[in-house]
């Protein structure tokens, strides 16, 4: 096995036994490279279905490539899809950034569909290396009632025996891309031949590394414009993924208060 | 360095290997003996950082008024940075020439000790920092004996801070010494000290001039020549079952391969019931068709006969069966806060297995201050000890082997939290004093038998809330007994008001409701009594316990009643309740009712009277007993 047969392999473990020990279950898919390679896991893992809906929290601010993308594949991959909105940016948190309160309108999109749909398991494509918050998660992560994170007191997780609900009103963050690197996300999608949203190859020497709202998301200078190309740009690019991200940059915790409070 | 990224390529052997399996390194240590200062150094000197990194960590020591802290770069929460400590554990890819690494960063704290093993658990190697001027301290000793009971073998002994001895020969070796001899202690032998100052770079990724006495590999590598991952292809094959799905009427038994190999054709052995199967198929969703599946992989089988096994059952060769036991001794490390003490029970997961475990003896405990194993009566928080498990039924399991998933327990309590990790090192002999030695009653069954008239059974009426199990258990109790029949009711509702109220309606608590009321139940059959027990008991799997508990003198009662008409019914207001969303896990609504398929009687409740039905129970009670 390779490194990338191993990821696969794991990430297929922990996605039944999310499905095994938590139910309702959902899965977040966002339209973005690591999200669709965790839809391909979920349909490696269930011979091919996806045995439970996927959830989009739209913002209405994505690109419209994005929302294409997202019709289409949701038909040829039969996928149970369940949509949900955002508040608006004036209902949010005044003393976050432009940027940061402007992303947690996607945390309470999720809380409500949290909410409505009475997940115990909501399955979201975070990475570790990613942003330090997201490296000390766990691959099952207990949210409270309040869907709060609490860094401070995480169960211990070790030997793939993961965290359940234990009190009313909670649910688990199951987390089945922590292992993987951005590149590895790129090898699996080149090895799977797995569809993206075009954005992310470069037109006009301009390339998405990462997708989010279209407001907040800035393109990289980049002549890649194959999957190819993206994996020998990425072989040796030091500049971080979320470079393009303006949340994370605006002020030192900025990324961590809004992980605390449910985002992703 | 520009933000524009270019593109050039990598070499042949180079792209090769970066496919290869990342190396987990743990660095452990006591608290500020320089684990996060290390990694940043090691991460920098390599040229492992991202530009966007560096001059976030540059920022935030500015802020706080410091010279550039590395430890910054893994402390990425605002109370790690704040306050100088390591709250929980990281895990940061690195690559070193042409092998991948991770880099595991493990609290030093003695409170975070459960982060530090959800961050260490899988590692292959460790790196155990010790201060050269303060040598081993509490935490030192504390993560070695952790290391020892996760079973890493290769551990490198970083001295940092050796430039505070000004890197003297004489004194470094010393210090190296004496942690030799506490590892010794521990049956631990590291592989190799490092003279080193992280702060400073010296012996890291480049060889200081400061000690021009140590000859050995400086850390950089060090780490590249710890041996990756041992093969476990190699092993006796187990797959434990993880699940089982149908899917266009095929079933799938969905598992992680632990060991081994498993080829199509071959036959399988399943679980304790000791069951065969042959692999018909190894199933994979777009892949290379193979017909055979190693260690490592997660898989699915169709198997000939098609048989269902459970979840939790393993799946091994007949002439390699692993041990089976129902007591085991084990390792543990224990993470709760209170005091472990003999007496209690707990669910061991074993990988995907769960049994039900108590504490038979605490067979001795770790001092940490000397390192003597002690004799005590409890384990303290965050301790080390040998302990006896005992389980209802006898478990599976390979003995605890470094390198491998065998004997991997983790003890988990009532609320599903998880409260310790148990190596388990094999059978436990029975010891005086220790095991449990159930007496021969002088009485024997046939005495009683012939004494009260009747033989001993007991009736496990099982079907939905409302089905009117209890009336009917009370109707022929009350029959029975007018015709001088000894026979008592068990029903629900009574257990859980006592015997039984410390449980909830989770699956692991009914589980346990089922096994407690099968063992009361069990016990008054030998006090020669007709046991009639009222229990939803929705599952098969947990009837199938009940009558292993109970054994011979066990008859399944089905009280078939459809839902439709225990809805209407409804006398407590359940199923309005459950309905509404206010009760979850409500059996028949949104929690499943498996019906028995041969029940030893089958009670079609709808179209008769409790009268009728209690007759028929009545009439099967006395043509058994």
């Amino acid at each position: 096995m390779d490194h990338l047969d191993q990821l696969e392999a794991q990430s297929v473990f922990i996605l039944r036994e999310a499905y095994r020990k938590l139910k309702p279950l959902a899965m977040l898919w966002s339209l973005g490279k690591d999200s669709n390679v965790m839809v391909w896991l979920a349909r490696k893992a269930f011979m091919g279905r996806v045995p439970f809906p996927v959830m989009h929290v739209d913002t209405e601010k994505k690109f419209p490539e994005m929302y294409a993308f997202r019709d289409e594949y949701t038909k040829k991959w039969n996928l149970d899809l369940l949509l949900g909105y955002c508040p608006p940016v004036e209902e949010m948190d005044p003393t976050l950034p432009p940027a940061a309160r402007s992303a947690a309108r996607k945390t309470a999109g999720l809380a409500s569909m949290i909410e409505n749909h009475k997940l115990q398991g909501v399955i979201a494509g975070i990475r570790r290396d990613e942003q330090g918050t997201r490296a000390k998660e766990r691959v099952f992560s207990p949210r409270g009632a309040s869907h709060k994170w609490d860094i401070r007191n995480q169960p211990p997780e070790f030997w793939d025996q993961y965290a359940t609900p234990h009190e009313e009103g909670m649910h688990i963050r199951v987390h089945p891309l922590l292992a993987w690197r951005e590149i590895d996300i790129w090898r699996y999608v080149e090895r799977e031949n797995i569809p993206l949203v075009d954005l992310y190859f470069a037109k006009n020497g301009k390339r998405y590394r990462s997708l989010g709202d279209s407001d907040i998301t800035f393109p990289v200078e980049s002549n890649a414009s194959t999957v190819a190309e993206v994996i020998a740009e990425l072989e040796t690019t030091k500049t971080s993924e979320r470079a393009g991200r303006a949340m994370d940059h605006e002020s030192e915790d900025a990324f961590e208060r809004l992980r605390v409070a449910g985002y992703l | 360095m520009s933000d524009t990224l270019s593109a050039s390529r990598l070499d042949a052997a180079d792209r090769e290997a970066l496919l290869d399996t990342a190396t987990p390194i743990v660095i452990v240590g006591h608290v500020d003996h320089g684990k996060s200062t290390l990694i940043g150094r090691l991460l920098y000197d390599t040229d492992n950082l991202q530009d966007g990194k560096v001059q976030q960590i540059i920022e935030s020591s500015k802020k706080r008024g410091l010279a550039v802290e590395w430890s910054f770069l893994l402390d990425s929460l605002q109370i790690e940075r704040d306050q100088g400590v390591t709250v929980d554990s990281t895990r940061i890819p690195f690559r070193l020439g042409n092998r991948q690494f991770v880099i595991v960063d493990a609290p030093g704290h003695r409170q975070f000790l459960r982060n530090m093993i959800t961050g260490a658990a899988d590692a292959e190697a460790a790196v155990l920092v010790v201060d050269a001027n303060e040598g081993a301290q509490e935490q030192t000793r504390r993560h070695a004996m952790l290391l020892r009971l996760i079973g890493i073998r290769h551990i490198i002994v970083l001295l940092n801070k050796a430039d505070l001895l000004g890197f003297d020969e004489q004194k470094i070796r010393a210090v190296e010494q004496s942690v030799t001899d506490l590892l010794a202690q521990l049956e631990l032998k590291p592989s190799l000290f490092v003279p080193a100052s992280a702060r400073d770079g010296d012996n890291i990724a480049s060889r200081s001039e400061k000690s021009p006495w140590y000859k050995g590999p400086i850390l950089t590598e060090a780490l590249a020549a710890v041996p990756s991952g041992n093969t476990r292809a190699a092993l006796p094959f187990r797959m434990p079952v993880q699940d089982v799905y149908r899917y266009d009427d095929v079933r799938y038994v969905a598992g992680r391969i632990e060991r081994g190999v498993i080829r199509e054709g071959d036959t399988v052995e399943i679980g304790t019931q000791g069951s065969k199967a042959r692999v018909a198929k190894v199933a994979r969703w777009n892949a290379v068709d193979s017909n055979e599946a190693v260690a490592g992989e997660s898989i699915a089988l169709v198997l000939e006969p098609d048989v269902i096994p459970a979840r939790g059952d393993m799946l091994f060769l007949p002439h390699q069966a692993p041990e089976k036991t129902a007591r085991i001794r084990a390792h543990l490390f224990w993470l709760r806060q209170e005091p472990l003490r003999v007496g209690e029970s707990f669910r061991l997961r074993l990988s995907t297995a769960e049994h039900q475990v108590t504490v038979a003896s605490i067979d001795s405990v770790l001092r940490l201050d000397d390192l003597t194993e002690q004799q005590a009566e409890e384990v303290g928080p965050e301790g080390f000890a040998h302990v006896t498990l005992v389980a209802g039924e006898a478990i599976q399991f390979d003995p605890f082997s470094p390198g491998t998933s065998d004997g991997r327990g983790v003890l988990v309590d009532r609320n599903q939290r998880i409260v310790g990790g148990a190596p388990l090192l094999g059978p436990a002999d029975l010891k005086d004093g220790h095991a449990i030695h159930p007496s021969a009653g002088e009485v024997d069954s046939a005495q009683r038998a012939r004494s009260k008239g009747h033989k001993a059974r007991v009736m496990w009426l099982t079907g939905l809330s409302g089905a009117g199990k209890s009336t009917i258990a009370r109707l022929a109790e009350k029959k029975l007994f007018a015709r001088g029949t000894d026979a008592f009711v068990l029903d629900g509702d009574t257990l859980r008001m006592g015997l039984c109220s410390d449980l909830g309606f989770t699956e692991a608590d009914r589980h346990e409701n089922v096994r407690r009321a099968a063992e009361v139940a069990s016990i008054l059959t030998q006090a020669g009594q007709v046991v009639i027990v009222a229990l939803i008991s929705p599952l098969v799997a947990d009837r199938a316990l009940a009558r292993k508990i109970v054994g011979e003198a066990f008859d399944e009662v089905f009280v078939d009643t459809s839902l439709a008409t225990c809805e209407q019914r409804d006398s407590k207001g359940l199923y309005k309740a459950a309905r509404d969303g206010k009760i979850e896990n409500f059996t028949g609504i949104s929690a499943p009712y498996e019906a028995p398929t041969k029940a030893d009687l089958h009670i079609r409740a709808d179209g008769a009277t409790a009268e009728q039905n209690a007759d028929a129970l009545v009439t099967h009670i006395l043509s058994v007993i």
